[in-house]
């Protein structure tokens, strides 16, 4: 969410390689270790554990070297971010350099005394996630037992120390038909603001898709339900955000503002990506081991790659509204054709769009095969081993 | 009803050498704020009210007296909808 306030003309431009903005927002996935095991995830199929994450000065220098270059929105994320121990002392070396914070968490392991040190180390935000409106239904989705419990407790504290609370939703077949009981369990905990974000097709989220991708009807009928207690609200309780799935829709979105125009990815191994799912890419991606983000940012070949319009195919190449969506998501274009180079798929102008309308017109039909639970790749390892 | 505006806590005004402009940071969002904007959002602190936030510009910009008023108002009318700013009942 970046606007430009109406009246200001000096905005960035992300038209050409040579005149390439700050990346004003800096996603920090500290760990892919996490509690849960939500079968939506965005992360990546193959996952390192612990062993391989950055050390905390290494993160430190990443931070002072994007502060440094302009950055100013700064997610810690994973996996879950709480898993690491030397939060607290990114947050507050963050809130040092003057970035505004937010703590993108499921709420498993935030205890009170965590959220008072948070606090005081100068955490601006916290996102919290909730995978339905009932203990079952939540509990199932991220396969974690007394996880709902929790959670609504994170959010009493959360209120309780002060912070700005958003809630996020991830809407899928799984839960979309609840939610009318999404909106008001956000509003009986208070929220500020409420995404209800139906789920993008990416990482675990895409191996699962014939299981969560909802049908039409279902995405209308919550749609309207949003609308009517928007309505009902007189200005009161949490805004509510409702994002649309691209699957259906006819242009693709503009996906990260545009590749290398905002955002900035770092991976718990250090890896730099223009985007949280680009790591699935034929490219190789810089580390912060090797080189520094301002070197990263402005001379890598991957974040150049698809910089400005010369990359474009057609109908891309020609397109009035190029400049709008840049094309669409390369990750998106890779996954469903092989080719990132290609029109993503959503575009009803691409060759390719029967990918994605294939797709929604078998949605609602009993999948063909069972649905995978997000794990870390040694872990996945362990399964296939109990079961030879 | 006071008349001294005072910003949402869930923003944070802030000044951005990068972008050289006011930026108001608020839970993964920012907005980046016009000169005009900026020159009244700096003068926002819960105690100044609208008529003197009015007059402080004013005297900043003694030639641009005349339209000041009017933009001032419609801009804080503004701004209370987008929840940028708040009123103590």
């Amino acid at each position: 969410m970046i606007d430009e306030n109406k009246d200001n003309l000096s905005g960035e431009a992300n038209s050409t390689k040579h005149d390439v903005g700050p990346p004003l927002w800096l996603l920090a996935e500290l760990t892919y270790e996490c509690p849960l095991h939500c079968p939506y995830c965005s992360n990546p199929m193959n996952m390192e554990g612990k062993e391989l994450e950055i050390d905390t000065q290494k993160w430190l220098e990443v931070l002072s070297q994007a502060r440094e270059m302009g950055a100013v929105q700064l997610g810690f994320s994973g996996g879950e971010p709480l898993l690491r121990k030397d939060l607290e002392v990114l947050v507050k070396h963050a809130k040092e350099l003057g970035f505004y914070t937010n703590l993108i968490t499921s709420g498993i392991g935030l205890t009170e005394r965590r959220i008072a040190n948070l606090k005081e180390a100068g955490l601006d935000h916290i996102q919290l996630s909730f995978q339905a409106a009932n203990a079952e239904a939540n509990d199932l989705i991220g396969n974690k037992r007394h996880s709902f419990e929790q959670k609504r407790k994170v959010a009493k504290l959360v209120k309780q120390y002060d912070y700005p609370m958003v809630l996020n939703f991830c809407i899928t077949a799984q839960n979309i038909e609840q939610i009318d009981d999404v909106m008001d369990l956000s509003t009986e905990l208070n929220a500020d603001f409420v995404e209800l974000a139906t789920v993008q097709y990416y990482g675990w989220a895409y191996e699962n898709r014939d299981h969560l991708l909802p049908t039409n009807s279902q995405l209308v009928l919550a749609e309207e339900y949003v609308n009517k207690f928007r309505d009902q609200q007189n200005g009161q309780g949490p805004k509510f955000i409702f994002v649309t799935p691209d699957y259906y829709e006819t242009r693709p979105k503009a996906c990260m503002n545009g590749w290398g125009s905002t955002f900035l990815t770092v991976t718990p191994d250090g890896t730099c990506l223009p985007c949280h799912s680009a790591k699935i890419l034929p490219l190789e991606f810089p580390n912060v081991k090797d080189k520094s983000i301002h070197d990263i940012w402005h001379k890598d070949f991957s974040f150049n790659h698809f910089r400005g319009y010369d990359w474009m195919p057609s109908p891309c190449r020609d397109c009035d509204e190029k400049e709008k969506d840049f094309g669409g998501c390369r990750c998106q274009a890779f996954m469903l054709t092989g080719d990132m180079h290609k029109t993503d798929p959503v575009c009803d102008k691409s060759p390719d769009h029967h990918l994605i309308t294939d797709v929604i017109n078998k949605a609602g039909e009993e999948p063909s095969v069972a649905l995978k639970y997000r794990v870390l790749t040694k872990d996945k390892i362990n399964i296939k081993e109990l079961n030879e | 009803m006071s008349n001294s505006p005072k910003l949402n806590p869930l923003y944070r005004l802030q000044f951005e050498k990068a972008q050289n402009c006011y930026v108001l940071l608020y839970p993964e969002g920012m907005v980046k704020l016009s000169d005009s904007a900026s020159e009244v959002l700096t003068l926002v602190d819960g105690s100044t009210s609208d008529g003197d936030i009015v007059k402080a510009l004013q005297q900043k910009f003694p030639d641009a007296a005349d339209l000041i008023e009017a933009d001032v108002k419609e801009f804080l009318v503004d701004a209370l909808e987008k929840g940028w700013i708040k009123y103590d009942r």
